[in-house]
């Protein structure tokens, strides 16, 4: 049942809710509940804090989707990106208010709130985290960046940089 | 820790990026659109990309008032979406709201809808709850991505857009000082359950509707408050256009210069729930302490919400780093063709999956 998996999850989605050991400081996101990190995992039972990650973070690598996931069709061509947060997760996420052109590795991006699909027309609606250039995200759509959502067609445009 | 009397003690604003331009929309349907933005004094509006609804749009919202006013969600005792575009037609957006700011799960929570003066209706029951200390901070929120049919002339003004005022008795930015309605059964506008688009009663939401219930809930105020259009260095009005407000202020009396920051309507068209709180945020922006301000909001069906507020010292202080001003809203965006409108609306037919 999608339904109940989905909203196990809602935390991390939201909210970006990852955990902490206490013993090691190493952060995780989805969070854990034994640390992988410490040399022995039983040193860090009953020591994982809740953390929620800020939602600021780097690309580290992205690539340009053209053919859509089911429910993505809308938005193509679109951006997923690993993204290194702040506090240490990488994290996989859509990538927008940017154009394929303009993305780049290093690009300084912050979590934003959207929807990510729809279980059809009488479905229910998943939210989450995507990410946003972090000057749109704080500075907002800068005027005359581009005419619309480039038609970025051409073949040569995908790309996915390790 | 500075108490007062209630009223609001942070606010934000959001927009999305993309905006379309009457010409745009009038040259698919033949119809002289600079003509018609003119007649609307509408010179483009706000499109939510195909990812944002009210929910996310509201989230971002609060998200920013949060912030600025560094206040814990958890101390969110209610928390009210106005909207006539909620996602849903049976499940609310502000449990979805909360939990996205963090606020659950102690809150109470509801969904409303009044057309386009659902948000000022939230803000008259959170300072309901303020006042009676029932709660420390109350969120009311105004979100609309609505929509007119195609070639419909509400085509050519319902945008999207959203705004969340915290209410609270601490740290006050601006008080309220009196608030008054005025409500009567006028058909002026609706959508029936299940109907994709709403319909109107085209100049009969005039007279009969926006300026009787605008013009006299004003001048309501003014009785109750004993003021008149001299006290108030600001007046924001509900703006389906950019024609109404500017014609109501003036019968009313007050002057360009006091209307100014209120009027946002041309630059990202009518954002329904959102619109007159949108515009008191650009009030707000720029407002300085001690300065009044009249805010009248409006909804089909119908009835207005108006509102006497006092710009505090601590507006002073107010951190106003965190997200957009609402100029940067007014000047910036993406423009669209209506073909990529059509499609992030959803106004192409794709078949059957």
């Amino acid at each position: 049942m999608a339904i109940a998996r989905f909203w196990r999850e809602t935390p991390r989605r939201y909210n970006l809710g990852g955990s902490r050991c206490l013993v090691c400081q190493s952060v995780y996101f989805p969070p854990r509940t034994v640390c992988p990190t410490c040399s022995t995992h039983r040193q860090s039972i009953g020591k994982m804090e809740p953390l929620q990650l800020s939602g600021d973070g780097e690309v580290v690598s992205y690539t340009v989707v053209h053919e859509a996931a089911i429910g993505f069709e809308m938005q193509v061509p679109y951006v997923l990106a690993l993204v290194r947060t702040t506090e240490g997760p990488l994290l996989t996420g859509q990538v927008v208010n940017v154009v394929p052109d303009e993305m780049r590795v290093g690009l300084k991006v912050r979590a934003t709130f959207r929807k990510l699909r729809e279980e059809g027309p009488a479905g229910v609606i998943h939210y989450g985290y995507k990410f946003a250039p972090r000057e749109e995200a704080e500075a907002g759509p800068r005027a005359g960046r581009e005419a619309e959502p480039a038609p970025a067609h051409s073949p040569d445009v995908s790309r996915a940089r390790a | 820790m500075q108490h007062s009397e209630a009223g609001i003690v942070s606010y934000g604003v959001y927009v999305p990026r993309y905006r379309i331009t009457p010409a745009e929309i009038g040259q698919v349907w033949g119809v002289d659109g600079v003509a018609m933005g003119q007649g609307l004094n509408i010179e483009r509006k706000s499109v939510p990309a195909p990812d944002e609804d009210t929910v996310t749009i509201s989230t971002e919202a609060l998200r920013v008032a949060l912030a600025r006013g560094r206040i814990d969600p958890q101390e969110i005792g209610a928390l009210y979406v106005g909207s006539e575009s909620h996602p849903y037609a049976v499940k609310p957006t502000a449990t979805i709201v909360a939990h996205a700011v963090g606020a659950t799960p102690s809150l109470t929570a509801a969904d409303f809808e009044f057309a386009c003066k659902a948000g000022t209706a939230a803000i008259q029951t959170c300072l309901g709850l303020v006042r009676s200390e029932m709660i420390r901070y109350g969120v009311a929120i105004g979100t609309d991505t609505s929509q007119g049919a195609p070639g419909d002339a509400l085509e050519y003004s319902a945008s999207a857009g959203g705004g969340a005022l915290v209410i609270g008795r601490e740290n006050v930015i601006a008080s309220v000082n009196h608030t008054v309605s005025y409500t009567t059964d006028t058909p002026d506008f609706w959508r029936r359950e299940g109907q994709r688009y709403p319909s109107h009663g085209g100049r009969f939401t005039g007279e009969p509707a926006y300026f009787r219930h605008v013009g006299e809930c004003a001048k309501l105020m003014f009785k109750q408050a004993g003021t008149t259009t001299k006290d108030y260095a600001h007046a924001v009005f509900h703006q389906p256009n950019g024609k109404f407000p500017r014609r109501i202020g003036t019968q009313l009396g007050f002057t360009d210069d006091q209307l100014r920051y209120g009027m946002v309507t041309p630059r990202i068209g009518n954002t329904y729930s959102a619109a007159a709180l949108i515009g008191l945020a650009n009030v707000l922006d720029h407002a300085k302490p001690g300065e009044r301000i009249l805010v009248v909001g409006y909804g089909s069906g119908a009835g207005s919400d108006a509102f006497d507020l006092t710009v505090t010292d601590a507006a002073a202080q107010y951190d106003r780093s965190i997200g957009l001003p609402v100029q940067q809203y007014l000047d910036s965006g993406v423009e669209l063709s209506y073909s990529v409108y059509a499609k992030f609306r959803g106004k192409i037919h794709m078949g059957e999956a």
